[in-house]
C-alpha cells in the first residue's frame, strides 16, 4: 500500500521572509567540492576573494585537508569594468604555481551580476596564451554557472559535474566501464564504491572521486595538489561506457551529467537514490549483478546477512522512535527510506533545498513502510524546522552538525552524518552507503539511544 | 617544480638581515595566488558579531550568511541573539527586481520576533552592484519600530578586511553618543578590541574592575547596544589589536575628545605593560598601588607552573601567520618567554609600520610576509623547519600535513589565551602539540632517523 500524500504536507519554502540559520549552503561550494574530486584540478572561483576564503575555511573544518580554491579576487574597479583581465591573471597564476591538469572556474554572485561571459573570457585567455607561445602545455579550464543566488550548494555540485562531462567528454570507443555519479558523499563511501565495484569485476569511473583528495595520508612531500581523484582520461572516455549509474532520489527529469551522456553519446543511464539502507541497497547491487552478469560476491552478501542479523538484535531499540531529518535531499531521502526500515518513524524530513520532487520520492522510498508520510519541507531553514518539530515530540535528530543547537535544546541526541560534520572528529571517514554503511548507521542510531537512555536512567544499567 | 614565490609578491617577503628593510603591503590580493585573506564583509562582521543583543542581518544571498553562522567562539554573559545567523537569502527574482522590498519585510518580521536592542544590516557584494538603498530601508524600519537600524557598507569586493573594520567602526560610531553617561566614574575605560573569545574579556575586565577602574563598553566582546550608546562617557578608550578598532578610537577622540591607548593582552610582557600604561593614565597613585599588586600576585602564581612547559620547549622554532599583525608582536615576546624562536612572522593585512616593528624585533633570519598563501607558507615552514606553527583553521591543515604541530591562535579557540592565565594555556597548548609523540612516526620525520624494523633473534645455541 503506498500512502496518500500527508495531509499535513508543506507548500514548498519557509513561510516567512527572512531566513534564520540556513539548511543550506552556496550554489559555488558545491562546484568546488566537485572540481576537487578531478585528478590534478585547482577549483577556481571567479568574484571576491572573500567567496574562496570563506569556503576554504568551511570545508577544512570538515575534512581536516587542505583545501585550496584560487580566486580571481575582484576589487572594485573590476566590479565595474568586468572581471576578465583579473580572471585571465589568475588562471595564469594557477598555471604557473600549481601546473594543474585541470582548472574549475566556478562564477559567484558578483560575477553573474555584472554580466562576465566566462566561456568566452576562458576561450580569450587560451587563444592569448596559445598566440604568445609561453605557457605551453595548458591545462584543461572547465567553466560552470554558479551564482549562490540560484540553487543550493547540490546544484553547484551537480552542475559542476555535468559540466565537466559536457566540457570533456569526446567520442570515445565502446568499453566495459561503467560510470558512476555518487553526488556528495563521503570519501569513505567512495572508497567503499569502488571496493565494490572491483568485487563484481567491473570497471568503475567515478566522478568526482575525493577519496584522496580530500582524504589523504601523510607523506613525505607536501603536494601543492592532492593525489588522487577522478582522471581526466577517464572523464574523456566516460562516453563509451556501457551504462551510468547515477545517485540522487531528486535527480529524475533534471538536466545532469548522466543525462548528458545518455542524449549525446547513448550511454545507459540509471539514476537511483542513494543507495541507503536495505532497499536502496539492494536496488544497487541488483543492477551490478545485471551489469556484471556475477551474483552477489559472497563478502558483500555476507555483510547483507548480517545487516540483516543486525536489523534483528536491534529492532526493539528504535521501533516507533520519532526522527527528525534534515539536511540535501537525496540524503534526506535515503536516510529516511533506512529509518522506515528498521521501524523508526520519520515525523519530519526536511531540507533546505527546493528541487520540487523530495515528496514524490519520499513516497516511493518508504510509502509501503510507514501508516502515513512523514511531514517533507523543502526549501527551509531551521528556524522553521524547529517551529514545526517542536509538535512532534522526536526522539532524535539525523543530519549534518548543524543541527547540534536542536538537539542541545530538546535534550535528544543527533546522529551526524553528511556534510559538515564541524564539530566532530573523522566526518570524513563516516560511512553512509550500502549494507556496510547501513550497519554503522544502525549500530551508531543505537548506541545514541541506548546512551540516552542510560543518561536519563536513575539506576544506572549496566546491561541494556 | 617552479618555485613558490610570484614574481608579483617578492617585495612582499623580507627576510630579516639579508638587505635593509622594505616590504610591499596593504595591496589588493593577487588574482590566482590562494591568499589567506577574506573581504570587506569579513571585516565588518567579525568586529560587529559579539554585539549579543543586536539583530545581524546579512542582506546578500545564503552564502555570506551561512558561513559566518556562529563562527566566533565570542561569548556572552547574556542574551546570544549573535550566535544566531540571519540573511535575506536573496533569489534570482530578487537581483532582477532588487531586494529592498525583502530586505524591508525581513528587518520587520525580524525585529518583531526577537526583540533586539538595535540592528546591523550588512551590505554584500552583490547589493553593492544591483544597488538597493539599504540605508533608506534601515532608516524608515528604524523610524518605524524605534530602534537605531544601521547599514553596514560591506560589499566584499570594496577592498579587504580592513576596509570592514573601518566599516565596522562607522556604524558602532552612529551608536555612540546616544546614550546617557549620567553616573559613569572620572575613573572609567571602554575595551575596544577584544572579541571575548573564550570569556577573554570578562579576564581584563576583573584585571580593571581590581584596579578600581569601571568598564562603561566592551566593544564588542561580549557587547551591548546600550553600552555602545554611553560609550562616549568613559574616560579613556583602551585599544587592543588595534587594525579593527582603531578607526572608532580615532572618531570618538576627534568627537567626543575620548583619549586612546593601544594595548595587548597577549604575553606576560604586553599584559603587565598594558596594565600599567591604563593604570599611569588616570595619574592616581592608588590605582597604580593596586597595578602593581595585582601584576605581583599573578605574576607569582604563572611562573612556577611556566617553567615545566618552558624547559621543555627551549629551543623550539614558531613560525605565526595571523590575520593582523598587531597579535604578531605579542605572540613572538610569548614565545621568547618560553625560550623558543620565532623564524617566519606574517600577517593578512598588516601595515608597513607594524612590519617595520615586527622587524626590529625579529632575530636575523626571519622571513617577513605579508597576505602569504598556502604555496609559500608550505614552502617557509619546510625550510625553517618549524616545530609549531601558529595561525587559524585555514592554516591548520598546512601544518599538519608536513608533520607540523599547531597553535589555533584565530576564532576557533576555547581556551582564554589573553591575560596571565591566558599565557599559561598558550604555553600548555604549545606544549600539547610540540611534545606530542605522533610526529616521531610521520615519514617526513623519519626519512632523517634509520627504520628499526624487527630482527629474528638468534636461535639459542
Amino acid at each position: 500500500m503506498t500512502a496518500a500524500v500527508s495531509h499535513r504536507h508543506r507548500a514548498q519554502g519557509s513561510p516567512y521572509v527572512s531566513t534564520t540559520n540556513a539548511c543550506k549552503l552556496c550554489t559555488p561550494l558545491g562546484a568546488c567540492l566537485a572540481f576537487r574530486g578531478v585528478e590534478g584540478a585547482v577549483p577556481f572561483l571567479h568574484g571576491s576573494q572573500g567567496c574562496a576564503t570563506y569556503m576554504r575555511r568551511y570545508i577544512i573544518s570538515h575534512f581536516r585537508e587542505p583545501m585550496d580554491i584560487a580566486s580571481s579576487s575582484l576589487g572594485e574597479k573590476h566590479a565595474i569594468y568586468g572581471g576578465g583581465p583579473n580572471l585571465k591573471q589568475g588562471l595564469k597564476n594557477v598555471v604557473d604555481k600549481y601546473q594543474p591538469q585541470l582548472i574549475g572556474v566556478a562564477t559567484t554572485c558578483l560575477t553573474e551580476t555584472i554580466g562576465d561571459d566566462v566561456p568566452r573570457m576562458v576561450r580569450e585567455f587560451v587563444q592569448e596564451c596559445q598566440a604568445g607561445g609561453e605557457m605551453a602545455p595548458l591545462p584543461r579550464i572547465v567553466t560552470v554557472s554558479s551564482p549562490s543566488y540560484r540553487g543550493t550548494h547540490m546544484e553547484g555540485f551537480h552542475g559542476a559535474v555535468r559540466a565537466l562531462v559536457e566540457q570533456l567528454a569526446q567520442a570515445a570507443p565502446p568499453s566495459a566501464a561503467v560510470n558512476l555519479l555518487p553526488g556528495l558523499v563521503s570519501p569513505a563511501d567512495i572508497r567503499y564504491l569502488k571496493e565494490i565495484l572491483r568485487d563484481f569485476g567491473l570497471t568503475g569511473i567515478i566522478l568526482p572521486d575525493i577519496s584522496e583528495t580530500l582524504d589523504g595520508p601523510q607523506e613525505m612531500t607536501y603536494r601543492r595538489i592532492p593525489a588522487g581523484g577522478t582522471p581526466l582520461t577517464d572523464i574523456a572516455a566516460m562516453s563509451g561506457s556501457r551504462a551510468t549509474l547515477e545517485f540522487g532520489a531528486t535527480l529524475s527529469g533534471q538536466d545532469t551529467a548522466g543525462r548528458l551522456l545518455a542524449q549525446r553519446f547513448g550511454v545507459r543511464l540509471f539514476q537511483m537514490g542513494l543507495p541507503l539502507g536495505l532497499r536502496e541497497t539492494d536496488r544497487f547491487f541488483g543492477l551490478l549483478e545485471t551489469l556484471s552478469g556475477r551474483e552477489n560476491p559472497r563478502p558483500h552478501a555476507l555483510e547483507r546477512g548480517r545487516l540483516l542479523d543486525a536489523l534483528v538484535d536491534g529492532h526493539k531499540y528504535v521501533f516507533g522512535k520519532r526522527a527528525v531529518v534534515y539536511g540535501e535531499e537525496d540524503l534526506v531521502v535515503g536516510l529516511t527510506a533506512f529509518l522506515a526500515e528498521i521501524g523508526v518513524r520519520p515525523v519530519l524530513c526536511a531540507s533546505g533545498g527546493e528541487s520540487g520532487h523530495l515528496e514524490a520520492a519520499m513516497a516511493r522510498v518508504c510509502g509501503d513502510l510507514l501508516p502515513e508520510l512523514p511531514v517533507v519541507w523543502g526549501g527551509v531553514d531551521f528556524y522553521d524546522i524547529a517551529q514545526e518539530a517542536q509538535g512532534l515530540a522526536p526522539d532524535l535528530l539525523i543530519g549534518h552538525s548543524k543541527g547540534y543547537h536542536l538537539a542541545r535544546a530538546w535534550g535528544i541526541p543527533l546522529i551526524r552524518v553528511g556534510f559538515p560534520i564541524h564539530d566532530r572528529f573523522g566526518g570524513q571517514r563516516l560511512l553512509h552507503l550500502g549494507y556496510r554503511g547501513a550497519q554503522q548507521l544502525l549500530d551508531r542510531i543505537i548506541n545514541a539511544l541506548l546512551a540516552q537512555k542510560q543518561a536519563d536512567s536513575p539506576v544506572g544499567y549496566g546491561y541494556l | 617544480m617552479k618555485p613558490v614565490i610570484f614574481r608579483e609578491r617578492a617585495d612582499q617577503i623580507h627576510r630579516k638581515g639579508a638587505e635593509p628593510f622594505r616590504l610591499t603591503c596593504n595591496k589588493e590580493s593577487l588574482a590566482g595566488a590562494v591568499s589567506q585573506r577574506a573581504c570587506v564583509f569579513c571585516g565588518s562582521r567579525v568586529v560587529l558579531y559579539p554585539i549579543a543583543d543586536a539583530l545581524h542581518l546579512v542582506h546578500g544571498p545564503i552564502g555570506c550568511a551561512a558561513y559566518t553562522w556562529d563562527i566566533r567562539g565570542a561569548l556572552s554573559s547574556g542574551p546570544e541573539l549573535h550566535r544566531l545567523s540571519f540573511s535575506t537569502d536573496l533569489q534570482e527574482k530578487d537581483i532582477i527586481f532588487g531586494g529592498e522590498e525583502k530586505l524591508y519585510r525581513a528587518l520587520v518580521e525580524l525585529i518583531d520576533r526577537h526583540q533586539p536592542a538595535a540592528a546591523f544590516v550588512y551590505s554584500t557584494c552583490i547589493v553593492g552592484i544591483i544597488g538597493d538603498d539599504l540605508a533608506g530601508v534601515c532608516k524608515k524600519v528604524s523610524q518605524e519600530k524605534g530602534l537605531p537600524v544601521i547599514p553596514v557598507q560591506s560589499e566584499g569586493f570594496r577592498g579587504n578586511k580592513r576596509a570592514g573594520y573601518q566599516a565596522a567602526c562607522q556604524a558602532m560610531f552612529q551608536l555612540v553618543g546616544t546614550g546617557s553617561t549620567e553616573g559613569i566614574s572620572p575613573y572609567s575605560v571602554n575595551i575596544l578590541g577584544d572579541f571575548n573569545l573564550a570569556g577573554e574579556i570578562w579576564i581584563i575586565r576583573d584585571y580593571f574592575q581590581r584596579m578600581g577602574l569601571e568598564v562603561v563598553a566592551n566593544i564588542t566582546g561580549d557587547g551591548r547596544v546600550r553600552d555602545l550608546q554611553r560609550a562616549h562617557g568613559a574616560a579613556l578608550n583602551v585599544v587592543q589589536c588595534a587594525g579593527a578598532t582603531m578607526d572608532l578610537a580615532r572618531m570618538m577622540q576627534e568627537k567626543y575628545g575620548t583619549p586612546f591607548c593601544r594595548v595587548s593582552y597577549f604575553g606576560v610582557e604586553d599584559m603587565a605593560e598594558s596594565l600599567y600604561e591604563v593604570a599611569r593614565f588616570f595619574k592616581a597613585p592608588e590605582i597604580l598601588e593596586r597595578t602593581r599588586e595585582l601584576v605581583r600576585e599573578e605574576l607569582t602564581a604563572l611562573y612556577p607552573p611556566l617553567q615545566h612547559y618552558r624547559q621543555a620547549l627551549r629551543g623550539k622554532k614558531a613560525a605565526i601567520y595571523v590575520g593582523g599583525a598587531f597579535k604578531a608582536f605579542s605572540l613572538i615576546k610569548a614565545f621568547r618567554l618560553l625560550d623558543m624562536q620565532v623564524v617566519l612572522v606574517g600577517s593578512q593585512t598588516g601595515t608597513e609600520a607594524d612590519y617595520q616593528e615586527l622587524a626590529e624585533i625579529c632575530d636575523d633570519g626571519t622571513i617577513i610576509v605579508d597576505d602569504s598563501n598556502p604555496l609559500e607558507l608550505s614552502s617557509f615552514l619546510q625550510e625553517q623547519e618549524v616545530d609549531i606553527f601558529v595561525g587559524g583553521v585555514k592554516e591548520r591543515p598546512i601544518a599538519y600535513k608536513l608533520g607540523v604541530g599547531f597553535c589555533d591562535h584565530n576564532h576557533e579557540r576555547k581556551e582564554p589565551l589573553e591575560g596571565f592565565v591566558g599565557m599559561l594555556n598558550f604555553a600548555r597548548e604549545v606544549y600539547t602539540t610540540v611534545m606530542s609523540p605522533v610526529w616521531r612516526f610521520l615519514p617526513r620525520r623519519q626519512a632523517s632517523r634509520p627504520r628499526s624494523a624487527p630482527t629474528a633473534e638468534d636461535p639459542a645455541p
